[in-house]
């Protein structure tokens, strides 16, 4: 079925925009970039229908090293499948969007090239039939994360932003290697087919063991690939980047990765449950978290970064419950509202002249129609109102985590409510009341607004496309437990929490401030985010720089190494000035040195045998 | 009656080499050098070459010689003086030299085996018909190579003599 | 007595010690045209023999030898008197031991 096509096809457009680009008009860039991620799209159809499960294709033999056989494969299945349409069909919206967001943009043909680049790797890492393959594409997209958070690498705060998103997710990656170590360790082999058909033959464990210790620590590549505590601080800095690179990378794709790699490798963890509840615990502390900030930011894209930060979150629980396909569910119908979300907010920002703060905005209802009537489909999504996706996505996590424990659930619909009620936070002052800004808003190009409505029907039907019965085969489907209260309480909440958004940010303007006079005590900490990326920078960061400029550069670099390279040169120096010596410039002491010369070539001669 | 005129000849080859190093005026070293070229010459003739002898009474005494005797009137060298202080070869110079000497004594006596001995008369090859047709068959690259060699000396000696055009 | 016929050995042992007094002029002299002149002693030597070894060999490739020894020795006489002449026009001396500016 040459599955190769899918990832080489926007490899190719990222060789010809890459190397030929500067050359090309702008609309031959765009042309070749969109058009190679819909000619992936269409192959993806293509083999989606065609599907046979499962489905693999041998290319070549990469490593071979002792028992260790590493090749490049590539495997569809069904969960391959989900991932492989959401990668290239969300992605050709988006490459179609950026070629209107980007028009006034330098670099044109660079933004292009990585964009392709990074689709690339994505497909890769989704298409990888072995943790190595897997690896490599996990660490391409990191890449290419980097290149294009610090797009605008002339402004500080850009390139710093994509070395943190770097810098962050190599943390996350050691744990990930460590994890393929100890699978290649106890398994002999890296392939998904041979490792998980060993696996399915072992036990559960009790208590913690090895497949605790690799699960944890795929969770730990996945927390900094995906943005869960500890390693999310990357992705709200990420917003530098173009909007356009903010929906595809941390909103549909990169940042999914974690949540498909953890389902991929689901055979693990369903065999340490102590892991799984880590799993769990870990992403219902970052959703709540992430909304808990999220209610206070000024900046739309920041409101929406820490919103995709607590939707992981859900992610998270929904497979840290075992409902691995209520977890890929809700990464669908997430990619859809998220990624209109974003491109949404970008169409108000190119509105408005790139003016990102939501306090210099307001009413824009009447100039962007289009953008309003889309971002509210969005944010009913999100808010998880039926009978648009959100809810149904969202319900089957929550239902999941009631069967599991029940605290989850109350905090898991508790964070909901936030949800909703910052989410129309965000949209209520953008669109309603007065336009508190200086510029001149209009409503973005076809090619801008097209991507977004087709989003928006997404968003709102994208609920009916019933992927857990899709994945049915793979992840078996949780018994109905006729607790229909759970429903009801969620959609409760969500409406509720629009309501109260209503009401702070349409009927009494005047409420949110007053609220956070109160509550300054609560409100602060809120506002600046907890204060982590302080704590981060004061325990982490600066003793690394330090340790590095003291000990390492003083030290071991200037001391140690150019001491010895300087050192060789000083004694080569020495040595000369002692053989210059021989050079007194007087010829009868070059003529007694002949002589002494020839009678030890002489001596040497008889002492050998003699002139024979 | 060879080993007479060889002895006679040897002597004054050495006595003459003597002088040439112990004199301090450069004449007198010039005229001991062609001492030792002409008690040369002769030995040449013991041994049958008589074209080599003529050559080197020709060529080294008549032409080279009178050469250096030019150079040294032209840069009216005075006899050397006393030494000051001079490079540290003098400590060496004594031990080398009998080292060296030692050195080829030792190897004259162990290489050469003892064969039948020089008469005069005992070889006829050097005559200048033989030395020519080597010299004009075999060695004839080597010859012409010199003759360019010569050349090269003549510019060369005329470049480096001349006096500065001002 | 004396013997008939020379022995070969006394010839070369003549040119070792030409060539070894040719060695301590060489060394031991001061003004730098008695040092060439000690050179000229040595190759005499050299020639002498090579005459000697081509009378031993019977052929006169020796001779031809000592004839392109004479050919050069003569170039080389004229090149380093025209530089003796050269450094003397510069310096105004002719102590082999002040001509030194190579001197480290």
């Amino acid at each position: 079925m040459q599955l190769w096509l899918i990832p080489v096809l926007p490899l190719a457009g990222f060789a010809l925009n890459g190397l030929f680009g500067r050359r090309l008009s702008k609309n031959a860039v765009s042309a070749i970039a969109c058009g190679s991620v819909l000619l992936s799209f269409l192959w993806v159809l293509k083999t989606v229908l065609a599907l046979q499960d499962p489905y693999s294709e041998h290319y070549f033999t990469w490593i071979q090293s002792g028992p260790l056989n590493i090749s490049i494969d590539f495997a569809v299945d069904r969960l391959t499948a989900v991932m492989l349409m959401i990668v290239t069909g969300v992605g050709f919206l988006i490459h179609v969007y950026a070629v209107g967001y980007m028009a006034h943009e330098g670099g044109y043909y660079r933004f292009f090239a990585y964009m392709n680049l990074f689709m690339f790797f994505m497909l890769v890492l989704v298409l990888a039939a072995n943790f190595l393959l897997l690896f490599v594409g996990w660490e391409g997209v990191g890449l290419c994360s980097y290149l294009l958070i610090g797009f605008y690498f002339l402004e500080k705060f850009a390139t710093d932003a994509g070395n943190k998103a770097f810098i962050v997710n190599r943390i996350g990656d050691f744990g990930f290697s460590l994890a393929v170590f100890q699978i290649a360790k106890n398994f002999g082999s890296l392939d998904f087919g041979t490792v998980f058909s060993k696996v399915k033959d072992m036990p559960v464990e009790a208590s913690a063991g090895t497949f605790t210790l690799i699960s944890l620590l795929l969770l730990v590549g996945a927390t900094g690939k995906s943005a869960q505590i500890p390693l999310y601080v990357w992705l709200p800095d990420a917003m530098a980047g173009p909007t356009p690179v903010s929906a595809l990378i941390h909103a549909a794709t990169m940042v999914t990765a974690g949540v498909y790699m953890i389902a991929r490798s689901s055979p693990i963890f369903l065999h340490s449950t102590d892991a799984l509840d880590i799993v769990a615990i870990v992403g219902l502390t970052t959703a709540f978290m992430a909304a808990t900030i999220g209610l206070a930011q000024n900046d739309i894209k920041k409101v929406f970064a820490y919103s995709t930060v607590s939707q992981l979150g859900y992610m998270f629980v929904g497979v840290g419950t075992g409902a691995f396909s209520a977890g890929i569910f809700h990464l669908m119908t997430h990619a859809f509202f998220k990624a209109l979300l974003f491109l949404g907010a970008g169409s108000v920002i190119h509105a408005l002249s790139g003016e990102q703060d939501l306090r210099n905005m307001g009413g824009l209802r009447k100039y962007t129609p289009i953008t309003f009537w889309t971002l509210m489909c969005a944010g009913v999504a999100i808010a998880g109102v039926p009978p648009f996706s959100g809810f149904h996505s969202k319900d089957a996590i929550l239902v999941a985590a009631y069967q599991h424990a029940p605290w989850m659930y109350w905090v898991g619909v508790f964070t909901a409510g936030m949800t909703a009620f910052y989410v129309f936070r965000a949209l209520f002052l953008c669109f309603f009341g007065e336009y508190r800004g200086h510029h001149h808003p209009h409503e973005s190009p076809f090619v801008m607004w097209g991507p977004l409505v087709v989003l928006a029907g997404l968003s709102l039907a994208g609920g009916y496309i019933n992927v857990p019965k899709f994945l049915a085969p793979m992840f078996p489907l949780a018994e109905e437990s006729g607790n229909e209260w759970l429903m009801y309480v969620s959609v409760a909440v969500g409406l509720g929490g629009i309501a109260l958004a209503y009401l702070f940010y349409v009927a009494v303007p005047s409420l949110p401030d007053t609220v956070a006079n109160g509550l300054r005590w609560l409100y602060t900490p809120i506002y600046n985010k907890y204060f982590v990326d302080e704590f981060y920078n004061a325990t982490v960061v600066r003793p690394a720089v330090d340790g590095s400029r003291t000990l390492l550069w003083r030290a071991v670099d200037v001391g140690v190494i150019d001491g010895a390279v300087n050192g060789i040169g000083k004694d080569a120096r020495i040595i000369g000035g002692i053989l210059k010596l021989a050079q007194s410039g007087f010829i009868r002491n070059y003529a007694a040195w002949v002589v002494a010369g020839s009678i030890l070539v002489i001596v040497m001669m008889g002492m050998m045998g003699g002139a024979r | 009656m060879d080993a007479i005129l060889f002895l006679i000849f040897a002597a004054v080859a050495v006595i003459c080499g003597l002088n040439l190093v112990l004199q301090t005026h450069p004449i007198s070293s010039a005229l001991s050098l062609v001492g030792v070229m002409g008690s040369l010459a002769a030995l040449y003739l013991l041994l049958g070459g008589e074209f080599i002898a003529a050559a080197q009474l020709i060529v080294y005494a008549g032409a080279i010689m009178v050469l250096f005797i030019f150079v040294i009137m032209l840069l009216n060298a005075g006899s050397e003086h006393r030494v000051q202080k001079g490079p540290w070869v003098k400590f060496f110079a004594i031990p080398l030299l009998v080292a060296f000497l030692g050195l080829l004594a030792y190897v004259v006596e162990t290489v050469v085996a003892p064969g039948e001995g020089v008469r005069f008369g005992g070889f006829t090859q050097g005559s200048a018909l033989d030395i020519g047709k080597k010299l004009f068959t075999v060695y004839m690259l080597p010859f012409e190579v010199t003759s360019v060699l010569i050349l090269i000396a003549i510019l060369g000696a005329i470049v480096l003599a001349r006096k500065e055009l001002d | 007595m004396l013997p008939q016929s020379v022995p070969l050995s006394w010839y070369l042992a003549l040119s070792a010690i030409l060539f070894s007094l040719g060695v301590a002029g060489f060394l031991y002299r001061r003004n730098v045209i008695t040092v060439f002149m000690s050179i000229e002693l040595m190759l005499n030597a050299v020639n002498l023999s090579f005459v000697a070894f081509s009378y031993k060999l019977k052929q006169n490739d020796g001779h031809i030898f000592s004839f392109f020894v004479m050919v050069v020795a003569a170039a080389e006489a004229a090149v380093g008197l025209a530089i003796i002449l050269t450094v003397f026009k510069n310096r105004q001396t002719l102590e082999i031991d002040e001509l030194s500016s190579l001197k480290n």
